[in-house]
């Protein structure tokens, strides 16, 4: 097995070069943005609303050739040594991956005789690149975790956690980080509890939609349908789970809020035309196949011993359906039903385009309400104040979503886990 | 016992008289079965109609036929067919005397209104022409343009005639000029060229998807690049190599759990992770590849190790038997095996990936981007973003386009889940 050697050598000189390159193309910004601080003159830091954000954002612009009217003269300069700069690491990375893939290559290459067993080294070097890749999974967690907490640490600092968790007015403006003391107290309010009533009501609507059609149609296909009837009609039900929710929101604001506008006011009923109740219905179809599927799987793995132990006391198939094997197969079915609230409380786009944006705390379905999804996305779409309270309360809500969400996915799997051998 | 014991003609007497009572609830639940699977049915063909009725006439718009006299002199200035030279000629000016010459307006404000019948791209259209074929000099041709959305929505029906002059989008002058045109033959509905060669527009009679489109895969391209590789080494890695241990029960809840996180979180991340921290630039495919990437991943992880656990063990030992090593049992046999159900998993997860939006939006891929990107550098946007974008414009027609695009996206997901089928049919082995 002689290519064993070259590939040895050549994965050892690569590797470490590779890693050598993505160290200097990400360090050297980071690197230049502390040493431009030097070319910043001092009036420009000390004065009120120096932020170093915009300022390298405009030296960035500068050097990218974008230029909005006339910079100062500082900028321009910055922006010509931080160029200097770029070409002068360039070269160096050019060097030092140079120098990196011929000492490694040439190490490697020096390893290579005849007592050597290059394929043991090459399976270690390819078993840790397996193992690196698996690890990806755990740093992305990591990365949202510390992301939304990092951020909602600093939102904290500005408004009270009692506030943000129990206040009932959610009504977020841009005034800049000085809310603390500058005597504007009470321009904004951040209670998030409109937020979650709005997401339950319209969560709750989408239930009563899907659980019960979700339910009997998992019954149906599991002990009723024939094999031809299940072979169509459960693919055209996960069809539902496969179109794109951009599409249910389109389809609930352009066609069922108007139609449920109409036929409100036909009957005296005053709907808002971003009613809870038209996004609600839509997302409630858009569910539908998170239950049916998987408690039909479940309602499936129910022993046929149960089934026929029912029939041999003399149950309809009713009975038996009913009174065992839906009992048997009950923890599966609720954590269907959980994984789809919190499937529910996830979603976005249905909200945005449908739901509206006003904070209502009402639990009337014909009102416009306002989500948590829908409120991360109209503050964090567009242009963003960094510092503020309104874009930090973003990711504040962030925060209780990825526990909400988390929180449920644990519980459901609990209960998965607690319940499935018992008729093993 | 201290039941008391029925005797079994009476017991026998008691089943016979509920029996039919039993039988009929029977039948009740198997009919609440069929009547939820006919709702949920029912909701699809509704859906699916509804939006291919909306979308249909959007691939469709109205056109005029104008006579368009192509004097070099005017069309092309420094004669060299340079965008610069075509530029500073005066493409619309001639557009519009040929317009004039068919409706002949009178007065400054009727030449006003009948200049902004046709629509504002007349020029580009023009120049595009005579870049592509400039034999065309020196010669009165006919070149059909598009008409204004609004008097699209006009011959549509949407605005009507009867309609007072005030409340109408539309003036009485421009109707009578249309009932010219129409009275002349000159005006025809045709399949649009603007929805698959047009770009974001503002204009939603130029408006189309193909910038979107190179968008989608730019970004899904990165997408599979990057989750296909690291989705099969971490299934293989955990099917495979790895013990049993806390590091690999680690891994798995990680991967469940994403599987679990809402989409916009993801969005959230790369926010604050690729663009705040690592500096990347906005609204490029490059971020929201990336993004979609980890998003993916559990789907890619989670098929792909049920297909490596599909592989019979036999397979392993036959090849442990000839003395191959792990790596080459996994490579040369495992993998191989494994990988129609790993693609099948991986063109789902990229189905997936297609229509999803919320992300993106976070990262600012929802900017109005006309240019088409050429690189996973270049600020773009993708299909359903770009859906999200026309819905929330007021023009009529803008409905249209976005249901047109809606049925384009569809269309990709459909192709792509029942290409997925086909490869598990084809390809899967039963051992």
């Amino acid at each position: 097995m002689t290519h064993y050697y070259g590939i040895f050598c050549s994965l050892s000189a690569l590797l470490p070069t590779l890693g050598v390159f993505f160290i200097f193309t990400i360090c050297d910004d980071l690197v230049f943005a502390e040493l431009v601080k030097e070319y910043i003159p001092n009036e420009v830091i000390n004065s009120k609303d120096y932020n170093f954000t915009i300022v390298l954002a405009q030296i960035n612009n500068s050097v990218e050739g974008l230029v909005f009217g006339t910079p100062p003269q500082w900028v321009t300069n910055a922006a010509e040594i931080w160029k200097s700069w770029v070409i002068k690491s360039n070269i160096l990375t050019t060097i030092v991956c140079a120098i990196t893939i011929l000492t490694s290559g040439f190490l490697s290459y020096k390893k290579i005789n005849s007592e050597f067993r290059s394929r043991n080294a090459v399976e270690k070097i390819i078993m840790t690149l397996l193992a690196i890749s698996s690890v990806i999974a755990i740093l992305t967690t990591i990365a949202i975790i510390f992301s939304v907490i990092f951020e909602s640490i600093r939102f904290f600092a500005l408004i009270p956690f009692d506030e943000f968790l129990f206040g009932t007015v959610w009504n977020p403006q841009f005034e800049g980080a000085e809310r603390a003391g500058s005597g504007q107290e009470g321009l904004s309010q951040y209670g998030s509890v409109p937020l979650f009533a709005g997401t339950f009501l319209i969560s709750f609507i989408a239930l009563s939609v899907s659980i019960p059609i979700g339910l009997s149609s998992a019954i149906y296909l599991s002990e009723y349908a024939t094999s031809k009837e299940r072979a169509i009609f459960k693919p055209l039900l996960e069809i539902l789970a496969g179109i794109p929710t951009v599409v249910y929101g389109f389809f609930a604001a352009l066609t069922v809020a108007p139609f449920l506008r109409s036929s409100g006011s036909f009957f005296g009923l005053d709907v808002a035309s971003e009613s809870a109740l038209a996004a609600g219905l839509v997302m409630g179809i858009m569910i539908i196949p998170f239950i049916s599927s998987l408690s039909d799987d479940v309602i499936n793995a129910v022993p046929q011993s149960l089934r026929d132990a029912g029939y041999g006391l003399g149950s309809t198939k009713n009975e038996t359906v009913l009174k065992i094997v839906l009992p048997a197969a009950l923890p599966g079915v609720v954590a269907s039903i959980i994984l789809a609230v919190s499937r529910a409380v996830g979603e976005t786009m249905i909200v945005v385009m449908a739901a509206g944006l006003a904070a209502n705390l009402t639990a009337n379905p014909l009102e416009a309400v306002t989500t948590v999804t829908s409120q991360i996305v109209t503050i964090l779409v567009g242009d963003q104040e960094f510092e503020s309270a309104k874009t930090l309360s973003a990711f504040a809500l962030a925060l209780t979503l990825i526990i909400i969400t988390l929180g449920m996915n644990f519980y459901a799997l609990h209960i998965v886990k607690k319940y499935r051998e018992q008729y093993d | 016992m201290t039941n008391k014991l029925i005797n079994p003609t009476r017991a026998s007497e008691i089943v016979k008289n509920s029996i039919t009572k039993r039988r009929a609830k029977d039948n009740r639940l198997k009919l609440y079965g069929r009547i939820a699977i006919g709702l949920a049915v029912c909701f699809l063909i509704f859906l699916f109609s509804s939006i291919f009725i909306k979308g249909y006439p959007g691939f469709f718009q109205y056109y005029v036929t104008l006579d368009i006299n192509f004097d070099r002199e005017r069309i092309d200035p420094q004669g060299d067919l340079s965008d610069n030279s075509l530029f500073n000629g005066e493409a619309s000016k001639i557009v519009n005397e040929a317009l004039f010459t068919i409706i002949d307006p009178k007065g400054r404000k009727a030449k006003k209104q009948a200049k902004k019948m046709v629509s504002s791209g007349k020029d580009v259209r023009l120049t595009n022409l005579v870049q592509s074929n400039p034999n065309l000099f020196g010669t009165v041709s006919s070149v059909k343009f598009a008409l204004d959305d609004d008097i699209d929505s006009f011959l549509r029906g949407y605005i009507k005639r009867e309609t007072p002059e005030s409340e109408r989008r539309i003036s009485d002058q421009i109707i009578k000029f249309v009932d010219k045109l129409d009275k002349e033959g000159r005006i025809s509905y045709e399949f649009s060229d603007y929805i698959l060669n047009g770009s974001a527009s503002g204009n939603p009679e130029m408006a189309g998807i193909k910038g979107a489109f190179f968008g989608s895969i730019l970004t899904l391209s990165v997408c599979l690049l990057i989750a296909f590789p690291l989705g099969v080494a971490t299934a293989v890695y955990l099917e495979e190599v790895a013990k049993k241990n806390k590091i690999t029960e680690l891994i798995e809840v990680n991967i469940n759990n994403l599987a679990a996180v809402p989409s916009v979180v993801f969005g959230i991340m790369g926010l604050a992770i690729f663009i705040s921290i690592f500096g990347m630039p906005r609204s490029i495919p490059l971020v929201g590849g990336m993004v979609l990437a980890l998003m993916t991943l559990p789907t890619i992880i989670i098929s792909s190790r049920a297909a490596i656990r599909a592989v019979p063990p036999s397979v392993r030992d036959a090849a442990y038997g000839i003395g191959a090593s792990k790596l080459q049992v996994i490579f040369h046999h495992v993998i191989p095996l494994a990988m129609p159900g790993m693609l099948t998993g991986t063109i789902i997860g990229m189905a997936q990936a297609l229509g999803e939006t919320a992300p993106l939006l976070m990262i600012g891929m929802v900017a109005f981007i006309v240019d088409v990107p050429n690189s996973v550098m270049d600020p773009g946007t993708v299909l359903p973003v770009q859906i999200f974008m026309w819905a929330d414009f007021a023009e009529r027609m803008f409905v249209q386009k976005t249901s047109a695009a809606i049925i384009i996206l569809l269309g990709f997901l459909i192709s792509m889940n029942a290409f997925a089928i086909y490869l598990r049919k084809k390809l899967e082995r039963r051992w």
